[in-house]
């Protein structure tokens, strides 16, 4: 099925974004010797017209990017229509996660419900044997079956947001630069002639304008006041609506008096039913067990206790932990705490490199105090 | 590596140039000379753009000072439609109504809306029937309802997407009894249908070069001398002092030999793609029994189109099987626009009644003069297998 480092006659489709990874993603696929098709996702219901800020797709100038490229390589270029199920799966998703006091990762779900789901059927159907995407992530054949590892540019590696894809979307997946690095990426893209080389990367959620994230979801769940606490319960100030903050954050709180104790306070709690905001010192945002639900492996899921390491947000440190599971309840024990942990992030559990699967975290807690 | 076999079906978006064009415009290319200079290589230009002048007048039915020439579909409707209604209420205020079918072109649609949106234009849509024929009963009746404020009709001759013929005669009826004039894009019929713009009663018509063997850039507004469109762009004032920019003789002249060509021999042509469309249409139902060919049934220059057939692929996507298509070199056309590079269901299957759906399930086939049976043959011998993955696909997504 996967053939792997690459003995190519494939028939594939290549996600392309407009950006200079997928492009050469695409490249790659064809110089193995795929039979490849470009596509662009139109994820946006009204798209804009050209990029702004860090954005990197989702503008009419990005499929016109993608169109450019897939044109220099000679490959047939489409535009696929998924706008209506990136809103209800993944923007609807994060509006219902923030109004629940979580903290989603629309990446995760996106890989999860558009690109390696309802992306990777359509082109099944369609005849294709599976997709290629820019993803920095590497699938290998293991023992029980294919696996995903992370990528050698450490600095790029985005198996986390992939952490939620099972054996069927593996099997089908094909990420042509899981073995190098950005540098190189981005001056093969000019070697081959890419007009994209030199584009920035994007970094900013895509259907969230200018990275306003707190702005944006005013405008869909509108003021929702609450009050911001201290770890007494004191009404420090009130506030418009708590899903513009972030357990771990501190800036932006506009809290006026400082603590007693004159030391920065952080957003310790977020309490969605009554919109409490409760802020605290940084040492109260450790953390050393993680219950989680929703658990997807990549393979078998552990049959005991995994020594392991886990990775809590997007281009974030790894912890040594202990993981056990139980049916769809997963339970991380940190062998040292860590800070700033939310529910509705994925855990996304490692052996080496290898993903071994993600839950999405459900409550957090300190076994004892420092 | 096999040769990899296309077949172009998709003639209505643009038809190979005849090769008396290209001789003719690659010699003009060869040749200085701006058509309005004093001196002899000006003179011999506009010698060779007057002669074109008059001979795409002779054949369109026309007096050669009628032929405004301009880039082309896009241009001469925008020149018809905001032209018309700056001249008409300009002389006098209560003409700010523009009436206009629901199944028109783009290059005829927007201007439409943009006088609405930005000139204090009132629009009203005429409807049309389940074939994509305009109801000319409703036209009358929007007409009648007060002529005195109506700045332009427009009806055009054939539509793009499924080949129904308009009923320009009785549009032009209408209006004639009330003095308001009547604009036709006739992009689509020029090639396949004989056009009489005197005999029509019409009082402006677009045509373009590359719908029928000319090229790409070039294209006119036939309007009569008694009507005067204000001006979309300004300068030196070439074409009649209604549209301004170097004239084009290389492009002209290419028109002008496309036209000469394709009017020659357009009743031949005509018999000959209706013949291959019928055999594309019978075995499409072979093939796919539930298909459904829209527009009119009845052939004729008073019902349809010779070479376009408009088929509704119950539970399929057009755009998924127009991407099948294309793997296996069968290129065809959605017929409906891209908005943001997303393909839009078909307006026109909307206003003909029909749903969501069938609008997104639909592939327009154009032939063309360069048509061949095999080209027929091939589509139908790689239809099975894309029909069947297309509608699979379709199942998937309708699930998920």
């Amino acid at each position: 099925m996967n053939p792997g480092p690459d003995g190519g006659g494939l028939r594939l489709v290549a996600a392309m974004s407009g950006g200079v990874d997928s492009a050469v993603a695409a490249a790659r696929a064809v110089e193995a010797g795929h039979d490849v098709t470009g596509v662009h996702l139109a994820l946006s219901r009204n798209p804009r017209s050209y990029r702004s800020g860090a954005r990197g797709c989702c503008s009419i100038e990005d499929a016109g990017d993608a169109r450019r490229a897939a044109d220099t390589l000679g490959i047939p270029f489409f535009v696929w229509d998924m706008s209506e199920e990136f809103a209800d799966e993944v923007v609807d998703d994060f509006v219902t996660e923030y109004a629940a006091g979580r903290t989603p990762n629309p990446c995760l779900r996106c890989n999860e419900k558009i690109k390696f789901a309802a992306v990777l059927d359509r082109a099944v159907a369609l005849g294709f044997d599976g997709v290629v995407t820019g993803h920095y992530a590497q699938v290998r054949d293991g023992a029980e079956g294919v696996e995903l590892h992370r990528s050698r540019d450490a600095a790029k590696d985005q198996s986390y947001v992939l952490g939620v894809l099972t054996q069927d979307q593996l099997r089908r997946s094909h990420f042509p630069l899981g073995g190098s690095v950005k540098t190189d990426v981005r001056a093969e893209a000019a070697a081959r002639g890419l007009q994209v080389a030199t584009k920035p990367d994007s970094h900013d959620i895509c259907f969230v304008a200018d990275g306003d994230n707190a702005g944006w979801l005013a405008e869909k769940l509108g003021p929702r006041p609450g009050a911001i606490v201290d770890e007494s319960g004191t009404v420090l100030r009130e506030h418009d609506g708590a899903y513009a903050y972030t357990i771990g954050q501190r800036r932006g709180l506009r809290l006026g008096v400082p603590a007693d104790d004159g030391r920065p306070r952080f957003v310790l709690d977020i309490e969605p039913v009554s919109g409490t905001v409760t802020v605290g010192p940084r040492e109260h945002l450790l953390v050393d067990v993680l219950e989680g639900d929703r658990p997807l492996w990549c393979t078998a899921p552990p049959s005991g206790p995994l020594e392991c390491t886990v990775q809590l947000r997007a281009h974030g440190a790894e912890h040594r932990a202990r993981v056990t599971v139980d049916g769809g309840a997963v339970h991380v024990e940190l062998h040292d705490p860590a800070e700033g942990i939310a529910p509705g992030q994925a855990c996304v559990v490692y052996e080496g490199t290898r993903v071994v699967g993600s839950a999405t975290i459900t409550r957090t807690r300190r076994t004892a105090a420092a | 590596m096999n040769e990899r076999r296309t077949s172009y079906l998709d003639h209505a978006a643009t038809t190979p140039m005849v090769p008396e064009a290209i001789a003719v415009m690659t010699e003009e290319l060869a040749r200085t000379g701006n058509a309005s200079s004093l001196h002899a290589a000006g003179r011999a230009a506009r010698r060779v753009v007057e002669e074109s002048r008059e001979l795409i007048a002779e054949r369109f039915g026309a007096r050669p000072s009628e032929v405004v020439f301009c880039s082309g579909g896009t241009e001469a409707n925008n020149l018809a439609i905001k032209g018309l209604f700056w001249s008409r209420r300009g002389a006098d205020a209560r003409r700010d109504r523009v009436l206009f079918s629901s199944i028109e072109h783009h290059a005829l649609l927007d201007p439409v809306t943009w006088l609405a949106a930005h000139e204090g234009a009132r629009i009203d849509m005429t409807p049309v029937d389940r074939i994509g024929r305009v109801r000319v009963d409703a036209l009358r009746e929007a007409v009648e309802r007060d002529p005195g404020d109506v700045a332009v009709v427009t009806t055009m001759w054939a539509n793009n997407e499924m080949g129904t013929v308009q009923p320009v005669p009785e549009v032009v009826a209408i209006a004639r009894d009330h003095g308001i004039p009547v604009h036709s894009d006739a992009v689509q019929a020029a090639g396949y249908l004989p056009l009489d713009f005197g005999a029509s009663g019409l009082d402006a018509m677009t045509v373009t070069a590359h719908k029928l063997g000319g090229p790409v850039g070039v294209g006119a507004l036939v309007v009569r001398r008694e009507v005067e469109p204000v001006p979309l762009l300004h300068g030196g004032g070439q074409e009649r002092d209604v549209r301004s920019g170097t004239i084009g003789v290389a492009l002209i002249a290419a028109f002008a030999k496309a036209v000469e060509v394709t009017t020659d021999r357009q009743a031949a042509t005509s018999a000959r793609v209706e013949a291959l469309r019928a055999r594309l249409v019978d075995g499409i139902r072979r093939v796919v029994p539930d298909a459904i060919v829209n527009g009119d049934p009845e052939p004729g220059p008073d019902h349809r189109l010779p070479n376009i057939a408009h088929v509704t692929f119950p539970g399929c996507e057009g755009d998924a099987m127009l991407m099948l298509l294309d793997a296996q070199g069968v290129e065809v056309s959605t017929g409906s626009a891209c908005a943001a590079g997303v393909p839009q269901p078909s307006h026109v299957l909307l206003a003909m009644g029909y749903d969501d759906a069938a609008a997104r399930g639909s592939l327009r086939f154009s032939l063309g003069h360069t048509s061949t049976e095999a080209d027929v043959d091939h589509v139908l011998e790689v239809l099975p297998a894309v029909h069947e993955r297309a509608r699979a696909a379709s199942l998937v997504r309708s699930r998920s």
